[in-house]
């Protein structure tokens, strides 16, 4: 069974348009991993030089942010939703 | 007994007869106090709605002028507005709207000098700015004056919405401890914005503002809700407080958010609209190129080469990197930002075209279409 990547509107360039990417992995490091491996115009906004996750990025699986959870170790099941959050700032021009 | 006139009791009949609002919650609403920190897409509609029921003080912070862009989705300004004062039309309209209320004018920017001042005198702070820089100041300045901060945001199709710093619940920084670097995300004005986002986001702030000062139902704190217009679809993500960042006084939000200091700009070369032109008059061997999108594109164009910037490395390879280059974008953000790849990428001869084609259209050629 497949797990569900959400991709928000600002990332998706980066993945050819698609809202949804399927992945089987089963934790949070490995799906996220397998997502740059694929797409990996995607891997300077999900991580710093350091290889860690930036910070203006959440990853929540369903409606759980993964830092109130075991952070990248974070175990998925099947029909869990992974939702990258990035931040945005428009509303005023 | 009731201290409202009759006037207003006939004015917010709709709200007396809820027994959650009725006269007690209308006369709280009535001594109540809200700074809206500017007064566009989100503003606007947040200004209406709080003027409508009755919120007795309101502040606008906002130091811009109309657009006829801005009509698209400002729905506080009209046609005679253009090139009006945003803060000084809001007021008039807001108080043709209802005249019971007080409505305080602040054309000024927000900066880490009269946040904490202006702050202090309301009880409520709603968002509504377009930058990080923004954003983390009215953030750091709700936590310090100790105020609530009804919080939307918009990108394209999607808002988000939230109460920070609410009793003591989490703030914008339990969420995104730190901004993006500049250049990664694209602001509205580079990404668009579908009109009628705002308006659903800015209800929804407005929504909490009341329920705020009423101390009515379940405030968002704690939880972000983020609407995806295209998908009709409103997801709740919990937010819970975290301790990995620190508040002690307001800083400079420019450099916390990497926007490059005054001697770090000069390294971009630039070039005017009427520099280019004469270049393309006298038929110079150079190369220009539009790094927008498509959509763009197709709105208007300089017979630029087409290399939008979040593809532009895919292109970069076919180039001879000794030759000389103009970029341009539409206001010279994303084509500077362009210009600072490709000198990474060891080309030598690039600047960026100061402006963008907005300049090029007000100063070289009018018959192309603005946007």
């Amino acid at each position: 069974m497949s797990k569900k990547i959400l991709i928000p509107t600002p990332l998706r360039p980066f993945v050819n348009q698609q809202e949804v990417v399927e992945t089987q992995a089963s934790n949070v490091n490995d799906a996220l991993k397998d997502l740059v491996l694929n797409f990996p115009k995607l891997e300077q906004h999900l991580y710093d030089g350091n290889g860690n996750l930036r910070k203006f990025i959440n990853i929540y699986v369903n409606d759980s942010d993964i830092r109130d959870q075991d952070g990248v170790n974070t175990n998925l099941s099947d029909s869990d939703e992974v939702s990258l959050v990035p931040a945005i700032a428009g509303g005023m021009a | 007994m009731t201290t409202l006139n009759q006037d207003e009791i006939n004015r917010y009949s709709r709200h007396l007869i809820l027994s959650e609002v009725g006269p007690k919650g209308q006369e709280q609403l009535k001594a109540s106090s809200v700074l809206c920190i500017g007064a566009g897409g989100l503003g606007c509609p947040l200004l209406l709605y709080l003027a409508a029921a009755g919120v007795g003080r309101i502040g606008i912070v906002d130091f811009d002028v109309v657009d006829e862009s801005n009509l698209q989705r400002q729905v506080l300004y009209g046609v005679s507005s253009v090139g009006k004062s945003k803060a000084q039309v809001a007021k008039e309209r807001l108080l043709d709207l209802n005249p019971h209320i007080t409505v305080e004018v602040h054309e000024t920017r927000l900066t880490s000098d009269n946040a904490l001042e202006l702050f202090k005198q309301y009880d409520v702070v709603a968002d509504g700015t377009d930058n990080f820089a923004t954003r983390y100041l009215v953030n750091d300045a709700c936590v310090l004056a100790g105020k609530p901060n009804v919080y939307g945001s918009i990108f394209r199709f999607e808002g988000m919405v939230s109460v920070f710093n609410y009793e003591g619940g989490p703030n914008y920084r339990c969420l995104y401890s730190e901004p993006p670097p500049p250049g990664l995300v694209p602001s509205c004005a580079e990404g668009g914005v579908l009109g009628v986002l705002p308006g659903v986001v800015a209800t929804l702030q407005a929504t909490e503002v009341i329920k705020v000062l009423l101390g009515l139902g379940n405030v968002s704190s704690g939880k972000l809700l983020v609407y995806n217009a295209l998908k009709m679809s409103f997801k709740e993500l919990k937010i819970t407080k975290k301790d990995d960042y620190e508040i002690n006084e307001l800083i400079d939000y420019d450099q916390f958010c990497g926007i490059p200091q005054q001697q770090e700009e000069k390294v971009i070369p630039e070039i005017s609209v009427e520099r280019l032109k004469e270049k393309l008059d006298a038929n110079e061997d150079f190369t220009l190129i539009d790094v927008r999108e498509e959509t763009e594109f197709d709105i208007c164009n300089i017979n630029g080469q087409l290399m939008p910037l979040n593809q532009l490395d895919a292109f970069l390879g076919d180039l001879d990197k000794s030759k000389e280059y103009v970029v341009h974008c539409k206001m010279g953000g994303r084509s500077a930002r362009a210009v600072a790849e490709m000198q990474d990428a060891g080309f030598t001869n690039v600047s960026n075209l100061a402006g963008g084609i907005l300049a090029w259209i007000d100063k070289i050629d009018a018959s192309l279409d603005r946007y």
